[in-house]
């Protein structure tokens, strides 16, 4: 098989496989598990999400989906905006690196669940809580990996802008933001995947809808675990849709050059 | 260019100093082609580094037509051993890179003259990492003569390279160097480049790295490898490094 047909055909595969397996173990022989949906359960107690009720103009899952994405999206361009100029500066300002470090690596480490309570203090409304949380949990990784990307710029670069007599601004605008763009988008597709992680979280905490809703109140309406199996389902695949979607960044040529990959 | 009594100690805390130049003294006329010529780890490299203003020396001086080094400047340009050019930017751009504000049609002319020169015409919208290790070197002296310097300094240029990319590459740079006559001034660890290459070898013990010799080559150009002129100068080169030159 050539490695065309191969890249299509084998994740199909190992898909078939797997769908096989679950059956089989979900439909209870032999001391499986007797309460677990199997595949055309999940596919038939879901298609109920995807019907349009009287009077709404979209079917039940859009709305669901549609606030999981503002609120990811929001966290998550609010942490590039922010935290994207803080690494360049930490990277490029010693002082600045001197300063802020260490309080940023005593941040990183703090899970964005466990910002949670403090969330609820601090903001009354639902979305505000949930972007909160994904601004924390996608803003230091973006702050720490731009500042290293930064810092890890090759010294030949800027003694060679140097020599050109650059300096200031126009050195950091020719030489030192194009050398780190690479690993800046490298980490921005990260706390992306990273934001998509935590809204689902954020969601089951006193929250009326979202797809981390829809689980727990799957849990609730008397374990529909068929709903809950099929929103995990519907996560991964937008989770993988958004990946996509950067990846294409990684294309650019301002970027690619950075960008080492095997295939 | 004048150095007078040039010396650099490195020194790193919790380590022993090491005196890496022990006071170098040399004059360069304007146009020469020097090789600075040593074992590894000498410290040529780091007098090559002093020279382009990117280090300084602990004692000393160096003038250029009479101006003390203050730093980097764009009248003296570096060709680092790893090229230093930008791999975000097409070969045009690199080359372009050192021009600043000059109007887009000057801009034009000087890449197009560069570009014919060191042989990268059709090359132009390519980006480096789609060019082999000779055309990239190429890039980089592209950029530095772009700038028309007075003098060039290059930090073993044409290591990276294979054998017998490095002859190509040694016969380009002596063409363009008749051409544009820059001062060149060039760190090797390779003996037959600086009799192919130099006007004057500058030899280099190991380190601390004192000036042993400097070697006048005296041939006209083309020089002939296997005349008895070039395998003398060889041999005493062989001879001030310490090595055998029969083996």
């Amino acid at each position: 098989m050539s490695s065309r047909v191969q890249r299509f055909a084998l994740p199909i595969v190992v898909l078939l496989v797997l769908l096989a397996v679950w059956s089989v173990w979900a439909k209870g022989g032999g001391g499986g598990a007797t309460d677990f949906p199997t595949p055309g359960e999940v596919l038939s107690g879901y298609a109920d999400q995807f019907r349009t009720p009287e009077g709404e103009r979209a079917p039940i899952i859009v709305k669901h989906v549609v606030s999981s994405l503002f609120r990811t999206l929001s966290g998550f361009l609010l942490a590039c905006m922010f935290g994207v100029p803080l690494g360049l500066a930490i990277g490029w300002y010693t002082r600045a690196f001197y300063a802020l470090n260490p309080l940023i690596q005593m941040l990183r480490p703090i899970s964005a669940i466990a910002w949670i309570p403090i969330s609820i203090m601090i903001f009354r409304r639902d979305d505000t809580r949930s972007i909160f949380l994904i601004f924390v949990a996608a803003f230091f990784p973006i702050v720490v990996s731009t500042a290293a990307a930064v810092r890890s710029i090759p010294q030949v670069y800027i003694r060679a802008a140097q020599n050109f007599g650059l300096s200031g601004w126009r050195l950091f605008k020719k030489v030192v933001l194009p050398a780190a763009l690479p690993q800046v988008v490298t980490a921005i597709r990260v706390s992306m995947g990273i934001s998509w992680i935590v809204v689902v979280a954020a969601e089951m905490v006193a929250v009326q809808e979202g797809l981390g809703w829809l689980i727990i109140d799957a849990r609730y309406q008397g374990a529909r675990t068929d709903l809950i199996v099929g929103t995990m389902i519907l996560i991964g695949m937008i989770g993988l849709g958004l990946d996509t979607v950067l990846r294409k960044l990684e294309t650019l040529d301002q970027v690619k050059w950075g960008i080492t990959r095997r295939d | 260019m004048r150095l007078r009594g040039v010396q650099k100690t490195f020194r790193e805390p919790g380590k022993p100093p090491v005196e890496v130049l022990p006071g170098i003294d040399l004059d360069v006329a304007k146009g020469e082609l020097i090789c600075l010529l040593g074992p590894s780890g000498c410290g040529k490299s780091t007098l090559l580094n002093i020279l382009g203003g990117f280090e300084t020396a602990d004692e000393g001086t160096v003038t250029i037509d009479g101006q003390p080094v203050r730093g980097p400047d764009p009248r003296r340009v570096f060709v680092f051993q790893e090229y230093g050019i930008f791999p975000w930017m097409t070969v045009w751009d690199n080359i372009a890179f050192g021009l600043g504000e000059k109007r887009f049609e000057e801009k034009l002319e000087i890449v197009g003259h560069y570009i014919e020169l060191v042989g990268l015409r059709g090359f132009e919208k390519t980006f480096p990492q789609q060019l082999s290790g000779g055309m990239r070197q190429r890039v980089a002296v592209a950029r530095a003569l772009a700038v028309k310097p007075d003098i060039i300094f290059m930090d073993e240029p044409l290591g990276a390279l294979d054998s017998l990319t490095r002859l190509k590459m040694r016969a380009e740079l002596l063409r363009i160097w008749q051409e544009e006559k820059p001062t060149i001034l060039l760190v090797t660890h390779d003996v037959d480049e600086s009799v192919q290459l130099a006007d004057r070898v500058v030899v280099f013990s190991a380190r601390p790295g004192r000036i042993l010799e400097v070697v006048e080559v005296g041939i006209d150009h083309p020089r002939e490898f296997g005349s008895r002129e070039y395998t003398e100068i060889k041999n005493r080169l062989y001879e001030l490094l310490g090595v055998k030159h029969a083996l």
